[in-house]
């Protein structure tokens, strides 16, 4: 315990500060996020100017302002009709007065809403087919432009790199009616095949593989080495901390997918979670509890993966010196 | 030798699934737009040729003009504020102190996020009447403003929210990059006397340059076609049109207005300016860039 407590630097000191007060920015929206998701209306849709943090349900000790009492006196009331309206038979029941809030109520209104089940189960399965053999696939493609000379190889290059600045929102008229005539709309090989090649990928793994000694590679093929040897025994190998990053990034990419999903498929046993979202978002409207709600549950699986992966990922990060 | 090598056309066995995918669904739907955007088409009836109208329209559209412009402050302010925080933040993080994992995986954790879930979230925090950020102004005694709701603040708002979002992803770079610099260089400076300025002068800087290219002409090339944000944050192009930004007009003209043909042509004029800077970044730029 000393031991980690002990600042060995006084510059240390500085640099933990200026990182916490920028991971502080970085982290707050999603605690604001959380805590809204487990608010009522009536506590968000308030134009008082104090910041609470916690809701209701985290803090029942602390609701000693007019205003929380006022609140919990309207909640009250909103129960005792409740109570009185479930003393009569259902049939008579007056549909227009509510249940009372409870806690989890904005996240079982947003899971009712939409089939949130599938549309994780789909977004899963495209999201890690389309990593596995893009990645593969790049990573192939950058080992010839950083190792070989060829013909046309500049051009091939800018060519590749010019994929990338045409906006997606113009490819999408030209790509919906040719993936029409394959009959490839709603179907999940509209959703895998175009992305099997990322020009961003190659261009990444590129830059990494130019770092590479090439002096490696020379003598390599003078002792009998074939090409994809070297890229297999060689290349691969010492790449993993990039390909790692690269993966995640791939990973993330997919999984945030959005406009083109919602263009190819209009099917909701093939909906992605994105598409889900923006179905409810404008559904809900201005339904802040529910809409944090679903946000929350969006994004809470790719973080629980993010700490799975974390370990791999930081090796990834410390190991990249593969230069001497 | 090397001239044989040059002749060797197998190397594109290694890049043909690459090449087949992107000339597949990239490079030939590129050409069958360039062809539409000389038409004028619905997509419901047939296409009418009217050769080069589209882009004298677009010549004399004050709205792209003024979409460009928003393009543009978009991107001059966005890029080099993501870079010069995220290179801070990555020379922060090359530092061996405690809590390394910890600090980057806060920072990285609006990368991994949506920009729909994270749109929802922001439009809440610069809500006008219940927002977080008219909240905290309030204990400056700030007096709350209408953000995305007004002219001013609307763009400055979206590349708050964009700069935020986008951080921890250069971040990652920026490391990895700083991570390939060998520590004796460092080490020797040191020996040298040499100040923590010089030392990022004349070791860090130079060589950290084929990341900072990377990040550079990615990043520019991404605030060009800047949509989703705006889409979400900002619909109809925000207050007196503040936020409406080149994607989102070609969108809008494409999918609301249905005018394939002129929103093509806007797609085209978009490609020529990103490929125009990218050219230069590659050809003027990348002579400054240190590869070893």
């Amino acid at each position: 315990m000393q031991n980690t407590l002990k600042v060995k630097n006084p510059a240390h000191v500085a640099i933990h500060t200026l990182l916490i007060i920028g991971g502080f920015f970085m982290l707050f929206p999603f605690v604001w996020m959380i805590s809204t998701s487990f608010k009522g209306d009536d506590e968000i849709l308030t134009t008082s100017k104090e910041i609470v943090l916690l809701p209701d349900v985290a803090r029942p000790d602390m609701l000693n302002s007019q205003e929380d009492r006022d609140r919990i006196e309207r909640r009250a009331e909103r129960q005792r009709l409740w109570d009185k309206e479930q003393e009569k038979p259902a049939a008579e029941r007056d549909k227009k007065v509510r249940a009372p809030f409870k806690w989890y109520d904005n996240y079982v209104y947003a899971w009712k809403a939409q089939p949130f089940y599938r549309f994780f189960l789909n977004t899963l399965f495209v999201t890690i087919t389309v990593t596995a053999v893009s990645l593969f696939f790049a990573s192939l493609a950058a080992y010839a432009f950083a190792f070989f000379d060829f013909p046309l190889k500049d051009l091939a290059f800018m060519l590749m790199l010019g994929t990338m600045m045409l906006p997606q929102q113009a490819l999408l008229i030209p790509n919906y009616i040719f993936l029409s005539k394959l009959g490839w709309i709603n179907t999940y090989l509209s959703l895998i095949v175009p992305w099997l090649a990322s020009a961003y990928s190659v261009f990444f793994l590129r830059q990494f593989f130019k770092q590479l000694p090439k002096d490696l590679f020379e003598a390599a093929t003078i002792d009998g080495c074939t090409r994809f040897q070297f890229y297999y025994m060689v290349v691969l190998p010492l790449s993993k901390p990039p390909m790692v990053t690269l993966g995640i990034f791939s990973f993330l990419a997919n999984w945030n997918s959005f406009v083109w999903p919602l263009i190819v498929t209009n099917d909701t046993n093939l909906r992605v979670i994105q598409v889900g979202l923006s179905y409810f978002s404008s559904e809900a409207g201005t339904r802040w509890g529910p809409l944090m709600a679903a946000s929350t549950m969006t994004i809470l699986p790719l973080v629980i993966m993010y700490f799975l992966a974390q370990k791999q990922f930081v090796e990834s990060q410390a190991t990249t010196g593969m230069k001497e | 030798m090397a001239n044989k090598r040059n002749k060797d056309w197998s190397a594109y066995l290694y890049l043909m699934p690459v090449i087949v995918i992107l000339v597949i669904f990239h490079v030939l739907p590129i050409f069958y737009s360039l062809a539409v955007s000389f038409y004028e088409w619905d997509l419901i009836g047939a296409p009418e040729f009217v050769g080069a109208s589209n882009y004298l329209r677009l010549a004399d559209d004050p709205m792209f003009y003024k979409s460009l412009w928003n393009t543009v402050y978009y991107a001059a302010i966005s890029v080099p504020l993501s870079i010069f925080f995220s290179m801070l933040i990555a020379m922060l993080l090359n530092n061996p102190i405690s809590a390394i994992g910890f600090y980057r995986t806060v920072y990285f954790i609006p990368v991994i996020t949506s920009i729909n879930a994270v749109a929802i979230v922001w439009n809440f925090i610069y809500h006008p009447d219940f927002g977080l950020l008219n909240k905290v102004l309030d204990i400056f005694s700030i007096n709350p403003q209408t953000w995305l709701q007004d002219p001013f603040w609307a763009m400055p708002c979206i590349i708050l929210m964009s700069v935020w979002k986008g951080l921890g992803h250069n971040v990652i770079i920026f490391l990895a990059g700083l991570q390939n610099i060998p520590k004796h260089l460092y080490e020797a400076a040191r020996i040298d006397g040499a100040s923590r300025w010089q030392q990022f002068r004349h070791i860090t800087w130079p060589l950290l340059s084929p990341t900072t290219f990377f990040v550079f002409t990615i990043s520019t090339i991404g605030s060009f076609q800047v949509f989703s944000q705006v889409y979400m944050m900002t619909p109809r192009g925000g207050p007196l049109k503040s936020t409406m930004v080149i994607v989102y007009y070609l969108y809008r003209k494409a999918f609301e207005q249905f005018e394939f043909g002129y929103a093509l042509a806007i797609a085209f004029t978009l490609f020529m300016i990103i490929f125009a800077c990218t050219l230069f970044n590659k050809l003027y730029l990348e002579k400054k860039v240190h590869y070893s």
